[in-house]
């Protein structure tokens, strides 16, 4: 062979220190790649397990369908503004779901870029939904504006010290947030489900037997501009929600404070050298990671639940999905917003485009929806295994034409 | 840690003047404080626990003057709780307290805290090697499901212990494969195994048992009778399951292997420094790979006690877990990193739920919210002893062979 190109060294990544530059060497590594061998992987290893328990490919290709069709994607087929469309309504729905999981996926990036793993947004959401709802309840008398703006203020406020919570703990005597965080979702459920439930002081006024809370005020829902009002038409949380992501990417990338929490996440002992407050940073990161999920409470409950349940308390896993949002879209305010956009569907898709039952049973279909998070997240960590398949093409290229090469060179 | 030649150049009546045995002293008094109001006790003037538990006070403010702060105030704050409490014993009715104090809320503690004392060992193996499993929570999720499944299929409750083993092992060896080989961050990791587990049960469990909690006829773990008779011990210890002593013979075990043997040490080399570990012919991942493998089929073993244990009985339901994974995550750090000490904390853990269920006596509207306080515990226990305890030092680092 005289093909004699020098073995390249052995490329060994030197291993970075936090989460967050653990991270960074992968964003500059797999670019869009990761994100896409991971949806790919994930959706094609959640079809195989929908194949095989139903024994039949054809369902898992027409589980994708309806939940494609469920989520309101077949929109683009036939774009109207006519909510009386099934597929518009579907749509105005998965964007309903998109600008809960933009703020909950906005949280746990946040988070991420100060080199913490925020997985308490669930709780933090529940305290938004709880102060939401108190504020909109009580204060009645109060004109529109102001209403919205008081109770905006205030369930994100209480996000925000919820997840306070976790980062002084972290600051001060280095609890880890992943335990912490998750022992304040136990408590923000259970104190959701006493405060909704039967004799609560958030229950209805009216019906002593139905653990439901009061319908918030008129003045303080969210005004609807598709779809009918009370009737989870989308409202303009929407907008909140992308104005959010607005503020993450200036607050990030244009400010000291932003400067300075990217600082920490990526090398504590580097800020700390620099002079900027570790401690400081990581408390205001994490309140200001809460202060997000504490607002998709907030719009949640103004913009179209108006009321909760204590039923509702177990079922709901928006936080937890944010996890997979953010991570998909590697952290980032775009990135977020198109993994809020697929998640969105994928949950609204999953529970309404497969209720009628006739492909799967629709019970199955939330369960499916966790089996695809957890395959992100999996997939998502593992940017090794993932740059191995996206290459994979390439190397089998390359061995192709060296082996081609090698043959045309051997004597005849 | 104190080497026994210390101990005998440092003599008991040394150690009893130490700050440390005051401070020890001053949290047990004020234990006992609160402990004098409750039955068997049950001393009904209110001065009996304020005397007792400024003892309490007046030793940790003694520890604090002679350097050891933080145990000090302790001590201080161990003495002022058991004030508080012994004044909220006297205050509530003595039947209450009788309904709340018996013998049986020691069986339930015990019980409480058995999945998690499997779970905590399972998560020592693994941490010590050098492997945070975060998992743990999944792995017992597919421990208890697969558990009842096996029991249910199979016919009897071994065979649902060995499925829920191979399940939980199963599943950690995903985890293994991704955390050792593909050095994905192992919280990351972790969190996606527990998203997958929650998938997987939630979805076999409407698949196969159509979404309903009981399956009648399940075979369940049996209980060890003894000692039967209304007597104290009886009702205490008379009645437990036969994995709640399995629990405790686990501890034993563990101790012995981490600590004593050859295998302990090459394990908790692993944690410490692999690459020295593996300058002198230790095979890092493989040892890494059974840690992170024993600590799912732990974890697992420590679930069915959910579904097929006296407190399951033969149940399964969605996310049934609730957290318990991440108590015993907690209950290793508060441990640290030790079996004693993960025993220790889960006894606590098990104690205030079993508590936080009686306290229904007090106020049924208010027992969801009592629910809350095993969690509770559990973020004040991370918090209080952080900084005493110290992770083994590799861990969570993953370890690139060269």
């Amino acid at each position: 062979m005289t093909d004699s190109a020098p073995a390249p060294p052995p490329q060994e990544p030197a291993e970075a220190e936090t989460l967050a530059a653990r991270f960074a060497v992968k964003q500059r590594a797999g670019g869009i790649a990761v994100p896409i061998v991971t949806l790919i992987l994930a959706f094609l290893m959640a079809g195989a397990v929908v194949a095989a328990t139903q024994h039949s490919v054809h369902k898992a290709l027409l589980a994708y369908r309806d939940i494609f069709n469920g989520a309101g994607l077949n929109w683009i087929f036939h774009p109207t503004t006519n909510i009386q469309v099934l597929a518009s309504y579907n749509l105005s729905q998965t964007l309903l779901q998109t600008s809960t999981l933009i703020l909950t996926g906005l949280a746990v990036a946040f988070a991420f870029r100060a080199g913490m793993f925020n997985i308490g947004g669930q709780g933090q959401y529940f305290l938004g939904i709880i102060v939401a709802n108190w504020v909109g309840v009580s204060f009645a008398t109060m004109s529109t504006t102001p209403h919205i703006l008081l109770a905006v203020v205030a369930a994100t406020l209480a996000g925000a010290a919820w997840a306070g919570i976790a980062g002084v703990l972290k600051a001060t005597v280095g609890a880890h947030e992943v335990i912490s965080t998750i022992m304040l979702n136990w408590i923000a459920i259970y104190l959701a489900s006493w405060l909704f439930g039967d004799g609560g002081p958030l229950q209805n006024s009216t019906d002593p037997f139905t653990p439901v809370s009061d319908t918030i005020a008129k003045s303080a829902q969210l005004p609807v501009f598709w779809g009918t009002q009370g009737f989870q038409g989308l409202d303009i949380g929407i907008f909140i929600a992308l104005g959010a992501l607005v503020v993450f990417w200036v607050l990030l990338n244009r400010t000291t404070l932003g400067y300075e929490v990217k600082a920490v996440g990526f090398n504590p002992e580097a800020a700390a050298y620099g002079g900027i407050s570790v401690k400081k940073n990581l408390i205001r990161a994490m309140a200001i990671s809460g202060a997000f999920a504490g607002l998709a409470g907030a719009v949640d409950m103004l913009g179209y639940l108006y009321h909760y349940g204590q039923a509702d308390v177990p079922f709901s896993n928006v936080g937890f999905l944010g996890i997979a949002v953010a991570l998909l879209g590697r952290n980032t305010a775009v990135g977020t917003l198109l993994g809020a956009l697929l998640f969105g569907g994928l949950l609204f898709g999953t529970t309404h485009g497969l209720n009628s039952g006739s492909v799967i049973q629709p019970e199955l279909a939330g369960n499916l929806t966790y089996i695809v998070v957890g395959l992100v997240i999996l997939f998502v960590g593992a940017d090794v295994l993932v740059l191995y398949v996206w290459n994979t093409p390439r190397r089998l290229l390359r061995r192709r034409a060296k082996a081609a090469a090698s043959t045309a060179e051997l004597p005849a | 840690m104190t080497t026994w030649a210390a101990r005998l150049e440092n003599p008991i009546s040394a150690r009893l003047r130490s700050p440390a045995a005051s401070g020890y002293a001053g949290i047990f008094v004020g234990a006992f404080a609160a402990f004098l109001a409750i039955p068997p006790l049950q001393a009904r003037a209110v001065y009996w626990s304020i005397f007792v538990g400024l003892i309490a006070a007046i030793l940790g403010v003694w520890t604090v003057s002679r350097g050891r702060r933080r145990l000090g105030w302790g001590a201080v704050a161990a003495g002022l709780l058991g004030i508080g409490l012994g004044i909220l014993a006297t205050r509530s009715s003595v039947g209450n307290l009788n309904a709340v104090f018996d013998a049986t809320l020691i069986a339930q503690s015990l019980g409480f805290a058995t999945p998690l004392v499997f779970a905590a060992v399972g998560g020592i193996f693994s941490e010590r090697s050098g492997v945070v499993n975060i998992g743990l929570e999944g792995m017992m999720l597919m421990g208890a499901f697969w558990g009842l499944y096996g029991a249910d299929k199979g016919g009897g409750w071994v065979v649902g212990l060995l499925v829920a083993a191979a399940a939980g092992g199963l599943l950690a060896l995903v985890y293994a494969f991704f955390a050792i080989h593909l050095r994905s961050d192992q919280i990351v990791g972790g969190t996606a195994v527990n998203f997958l587990a929650l998938g997987i049960t939630g979805y076999f469990f409407v698949q196969l048992y159509h979404n309903s909690p009981v399956q009648n006829g399940t075979p369940t773990v049996p209980n060890v009778n003894f000692l039967s008779g209304s007597h104290f011990f009886g009702a205490a210890i008379g009645g437990l399951s036969i994995l709640t002593w399995a629990g405790f013979a686990l501890l034993i075990v563990a101790y012995l292997v981490l600590f004593k043997t050859a295998i302990g040490l090459r394990i908790r080399a692993c944690g410490e420094h692999p690459r020295a570990a593996d300058t002198v012919g230790i095979n890092v991942y493989a040892i890494r790979y059974v840690c992170v493998v024993l600590s799912g089929i732990l974890a697992a073993l420590g679930g069915i006690y959910l579904s097929l244990g006296p407190q399951g009985n033969g149940t399964f339901q969605f996310n049934m877990t609730a957290g318990k994974g991440f108590i015993a995550l907690a209950a290793v750090i508060f441990g640290n990193w030790r079996p004693a000490g993960a025993f220790g904390a889960a006894l606590l853990f098990g104690f205030s739920t079993a508590l936080a269920l009686r306290l229904q006596v007090y106020s049924p509207q208010a027992s969801t919210l009592f629910a809350a306080l095993p969690y509770l515990l559990t973020l004040i226990a991370v918090a209080g002893v952080i900084g005493r305890t110290e992770a083994p030092a590799a861990d969570g680092k993953p370890y690139v062979r060269q």
